[in-house]
């Protein structure tokens, strides 16, 4: 199968194979989707919505949805910034984000997406929820204060380290990541070089003994809005 | 023309915020001739005595006089800037907001490991102010007109921020100058 399928995403001209979602598309032309529970190499998830386009005047999330011939797809648009920016905002006020002290604050993608979508502050009233943290293991710490429920470390740990030590438990509000262990993280068979310990995108999964390894300034969004590396490889073509 | 009259304040902070203004280095000669300081820790003037343009607020409001503080500055100030994570969303203190008070009180006076208080009070004079249920981001209690986050922001965040309002620009800070850490 090599039929190619020609669409647009915001009036630019975009080819993509059958199967692939437009994410994926998008990714290989060069235009950035804002995302953040999608990562390369787990299966789509389309949970955060932070991905969320407009196929043919349908909202759709962008890492979910297969590509179709002919499809007008809207990307970068007030509508959606202003979408995407209320649920960045919204997953900030919802949990215990303490960028401060934080061990991830440089390198985390939500707040590189905050970065991204220049916001200064959230308009919503921070809830300051409680939350629990898992220090039980000895080379790995959980601190659910971060957590934003993207589910990365849940499909990792289950399809590519093939243990399953996450899974999401309760609903609404009560929703949050467990451990599949009769009591703590330290009970599970987690290791510190699992893909499931890598992928998390805030600081709710780290590693001890890390601390704060690169200097203000050199870190991975100091200089550099989260989304360049996929605008910038495409304008190297 | 008249020099436009700023003042600050450091309610529940650390004063860092103050710190980074000061970290403007050579530059604090320019802002000498754009501005003259109000009620500010930085000239020790306690009460306003002429209305202001901007006034900088550091820190969240933790205790009563934070929040009379706080009135009294959105009272006298044209523009009001929450400066920091705590004036913005409570920062450090605000980690008190998942205890309640009580323990908090209990832990640092009677129940701390280092406490050394046989007299067993937490103290309760009228002179202390009043604790707050929890810390209070500052929009949450009055009307907040920007926001720098940081913490501290940099001093050429408070830089930018400052001279664009006190030139009439509009306050349009660029990738690098908004950071929360």
């Amino acid at each position: 199968m090599s039929e190619t399928i020609t669409f647009t995403i915001d009036g630019k001209e975009v080819s993509a194979q059958p199967g692939q979602t437009i994410m994926q598309a998008a990714d290989a032309a060069g235009i950035y989707i804002p995302r953040l529970c999608a990562f390369e190499g787990l299966v789509p998830h389309g949970s955060c919505r932070v991905c969320t386009v407009m196929v043919n005047g349908r909202a759709q999330a962008a890492c979910t949805q297969p590509v179709a011939d002919g499809i007008v797809v809207e990307n970068d648009t007030e509508k959606l910034l202003a979408i995407r920016r209320d649920i960045i905002e919204m997953l900030f006020v919802e949990g215990n984000h303490y960028c401060m002290f934080c061990e991830k604050s440089g390198n985390c993608e939500l707040q590189a997406l905050a970065y991204r979508f220049g916001i200064a502050a959230p308009k919503y009233p921070y809830l300051f929820p409680k939350r629990e943290i898992d220090a039980t293991h000895p080379d790995i710490f959980i601190d659910r204060n971060r957590c934003v429920l993207c589910g990365r470390c849940v499909r990792a740990s289950r399809d590519v380290d093939g243990k399953g030590v996450f899974e999401f438990v309760g609903r609404g509000p009560q929703k949050r990541v467990a451990v599949n262990a009769e009591a703590n993280l330290a009970d599970t068979d987690l290791k510190t070089s699992d893909k499931a310990v890598e992928v998390c995108p805030v600081g709710a999964i780290l590693r001890k003994r890390v601390g704060y390894a690169v200097p203000v300034g050199r870190r991975r969004y100091d200089h550099k809005p989260i989304g360049s590396d996929i605008e910038q490889a495409a304008s190297k073509k | 023309m008249a020099k436009a009259k700023v003042a600050t304040t450091s309610l529940c902070g650390c004063f860092g915020c103050h710190m980074s203004l000061l970290d403007i280095d050579d530059r604090i000669l320019k802002l000498v001739e754009l501005v003259d300081f109000n009620k500010s820790p930085i000239n020790d003037i306690k009460e306003f005595t002429e209305r202001c343009t901007v006034g900088l607020i550091e820190g969240g409001c933790c205790n009563e006089e934070n929040v009379r503080v706080l009135r009294d500055f959105r009272k006298h100030c044209d523009i009001l800037i929450s400066v920091g994570d705590c004036a913005t969303m409570g920062g450090i203190p605000a980690m008190r907001n998942t205890i309640p008070l009580k323990e908090c009180l209990d832990e640092a006076y009677l129940n701390g490991p280092t406490v050394h208080n046989p007299s067993g009070q937490i103290p309760n004079d009228p002179e202390i102010p009043l604790l707050l249920n929890r810390v209070y981001p500052c929009h949450e209690v009055v009307k907040i007109d920007y926001h720098l986050p940081g913490c501290p922001p940099s001093a050429d965040t408070l830089w930018e921020a400052l001279v664009a309002l006190l030139t009439d620009k509009p306050v349009a800070l660029p990738y690098e100058l908004i950071k929360y850490d």
